[in-house]
């Protein structure tokens, strides 16, 4: 038989049992829609992760303190803190491939304002800090070296600290007490929102990390050393300067090991993303659930059409359909059916992902590897769930088929 | 008006089957519904077959049209050997030499006359038939059903159901036309109705088999063969038979059959 005469005999039974056609398709659609939103949402949110660990900035290479060792029991990291001002200078004169270097001092203390008091993080910092972290000030101005080498009691407020201290007015010009020191404020800080973690990376104050040592922590070790390398692509080559220049600065011999860690944030993005890539996996995952509910569906209907129709196949049968020409036929109407179903369930996943997206405000991308998986796995339901009742008509006893009431 | 049931012995046979027997075992039992059937249908006959329920017809025709294979005996139609044959062969020359009528109709639902009809041309292996759409409209118009083309089945009176049956069992142009109980679901009218358009068809050349266990259907036939518990039990030529066109006529025709056939007025 002609496939035009076999597409348009499937389509003939299928047009003429509208509500059942519909009913079952409507399982493939709800299944298609929520692979389609699921891969969008996953989607979306690991761009959403992706863009706030660029907020970090992708070239920042962060150096910190390395672990000792006392009778074969590793201290953990910071136990054995070497890092100096020292060595930040150093990696700012002999670094090649650094394009800023900053020092940062981090405390925790208790800030006195004109509107109460409010608990943050002071981070001690040079002005290459700003670079590094991609950061500007919102108003005011930002500190510079001769700031830092004087040692000026001058304090850049982050946004939530500038809303908390100074609700409602602008901050810049006026004081505030850090622990008990007095600080004027230069800067409020653009505003930047959660990290990757979760937390909020406005809640703190920079100061120049002269002062930070001399006036509020009082030591002369660093909690880290940020620098940033002059493109992402320059990222491993800088790190291996950073680890060669400080293994120099702090004598280490051949056999021993390094005292500090280099590490960037590539890595961590990368965690981060393979991470939600498992997420957006696993929601694809669950939503193909409801897909294969839609082909049971499928099975389903098609069993019992193949029972409510055995006369019309004993009919066939006698006017000379052989078993395949049965078989083929059912099978092309549950492919028809789980493909119309398919786009169908593609539009309402689409138009579902627009609409979630108008409401959530993440940026949701339907790839068209989901499209083509999704059209492509309605129609593979089609034909898996299709074929045992197809199979089962082409199986008929014509006598039997034709005698069945 | 009567016609004359003489055949020229010359005429090619059709079916001709040997010692055919069907055996169905159930558990241990073996139910024999044919015990050694021998029968000859030449070109041009118009013949009944007759038995009571449970008397072996039923297997006899299903093993005439194919759907069947026999347990043992042979089969040859026109001039192919059917028994032993593969479900897919039976079903082709079911699709090539045979056209089916049944009791019951079997016209699909929803569907209209003309789609009906030109099912069986679609299943045609070798495509012999090209404008399907146009052999199904003259079928029709054979059966003078010229103006029902788009009716579906539920539109249509039973008789004129059974009409678009023959349709159907006569597009293919089949060497012989199996009815199994055609008439079973009609009354008494449309039956004289139905059997006035077989002997009008047989009269045109068509091999017909009928199916009955009606003696009004049988009467119209030129051959009678009976048969009863899997034997055939008599078999005889109606040296004189009757004329359904002239019983319609009789009847007073209130829905008379408009056959249109090519040489209408030759033989009137």
């Amino acid at each position: 038989m002609k496939q035009r005469t076999l597409l348009k005999i499937a389509w003939q039974s299928i047009a003429k049992n509208t509500m059942r056609t519909l009913l079952t398709m409507l399982g493939i659609v709800i299944g298609v829609a929520a692979v389609i939103v699921m891969v969008a949402v996953g989607n979306g949110a690991q761009s959403q992760i992706e863009a706030s660990i660029t907020s970090l900035g992708t070239d920042l290479i962060v150096v910190s303190p390395g672990s000792s060792a006392q009778g074969g029991v590793s201290q953990g990291a910071g136990s054995f803190n070497r890092l100096t001002v020292a060595d930040a200078e150093k990696l700012k004169s002999l670094g090649t491939t650094l394009a800023a270097v900053s020092p940062v001092i981090s405390t925790r203390q208790v800030v006195i304002g004109p509107a109460g008091n409010w608990r943050t993080s002071i981070n001690g910092v040079a002005p290459d800090y700003m670079t590094i972290r991609d950061w500007s000030a919102a108003s005011g101005d930002i500190f510079i070296d001769a700031d830092v080498k004087a040692a000026r009691k001058i304090a850049m407020i982050g946004a939530t600290v500038a809303k908390n201290l100074f609700p409602g007015v602008d901050a810049v010009g006026a004081q505030i007490q850090i622990g008990h020191v007095p600080f004027v404020v230069s800067a409020v800080l653009a505003a930047k929102g959660q990290n990757a973690s979760g937390a909020d990376q406005d809640d703190v104050i920079l100061v120049p990390y002269t002062t930070a040592q001399n006036r509020l922590s009082g030591n002369v070790r660093l909690g880290q050393i940020l620098a940033s390398s002059f493109s992402p692509n320059d990222i491993a080559a800088a790190q291996s300067e950073i680890t060669a220049i400080m293994r120099e600065s702090h004598r280490l011999d051949s056999d021993t090991e390094d005292d500090f860690t280099v590490r960037n944030q590539t890595e961590i993005a990368k965690a981060a993303t393979s991470t939600t890539a498992v997420m957006s996996g696993l929601l694809a995952a669950i939503a193909s659930i409801s897909l294969l509910v839609g082909g049971i569906g499928i099975m389903n209907i098609m069993l019992v059409s193949v029972t409510e129709r055995t006369r019309e196949i004993g009919i066939r049968m006698a006017i000379g359909a052989r078993g395949s020409d049965v078989l083929t036929q059912f099978l092309v109407e549950s492919v028809v059916m789980s493909i119309l179903g398919g786009i169908v369930g593609l539009g309402v996943g689409y138009a579902g992902s627009m609409i979630l997206a108008r409401f959530t405000g993440w940026s949701m991308a339907v790839p068209v590897s989901a499209v083509l998986i999704a059209v492509g796995f309605s129609a593979g339901v089609g034909v898996f769930f299709g074929y045992y009742p197809a199979r089962k008509a082409a199986r008929l006893n014509p006598i039997e088929a034709l005698r069945y009431e | 008006m009567t016609v004359s049931g003489a055949l020229a012995p010359a005429a090619h046979p059709v079916i001709e089957i040997a010692g055919v027997q069907k055996v169905y075992v159930m558990g241990t039992n073996s139910v024999f519904a044919l015990r050694g059937v021998d029968l000859t249908v030449r070109a041009g006959e118009l013949l009944c077959i007759m038995g009571s329920s449970g008397s072996g017809k039923s297997t006899l025709m299903n093993i005439l049209g194919c759907l069947d294979v026999p347990t043992e005996g042979r089969y040859v139609l026109d001039g192919v050997r059917v028994d032993g044959l593969s479900r897919n062969a039976l079903a082709d020359l079911r699709n090539e030499k045979l056209g089916f009528v049944f009791q019951g109709f079997n016209l699909l639902a929803r569907t209209s006359a003309i789609e009906n009809v030109e099912l069986p041309l679609l299943y045609d292996r070798q495509r012999r038939w090209t404008n399907t759409r146009q052999l199904a409209a003259d079928a029709l118009k054979r059966v003078g059903l010229g103006d029902r083309l788009d009716h579906q089945p539920n539109e249509l009176s039973g008789g004129q159901q059974q009409r678009v049956a023959i349709a159907r069992a006569l597009v293919t142009q089949p060497t012989l036309l199996l009815a199994d109980e055609p008439t079973g679901n009609l009354d008494s009218h449309m039956t004289v109705e139905v059997m006035a358009l077989f002997q009008d068809l047989n009269a045109q050349g068509i091999t017909i088999l009928i199916v009955t266990h009606e003696p009004d259907v049988a009467r119209y036939a030129k051959r009678i063969v009976e048969v009863r518990d899997g034997r055939i039990i008599r078999d005889q030529a109606v040296a004189v038979h009757r004329s359904a066109a002239d019983d319609l006529l009789a009847l007073g025709a209130e829905d008379p059959v408009v056959v249109v056939r090519p040489e209408a007025t030759a033989a009137a």
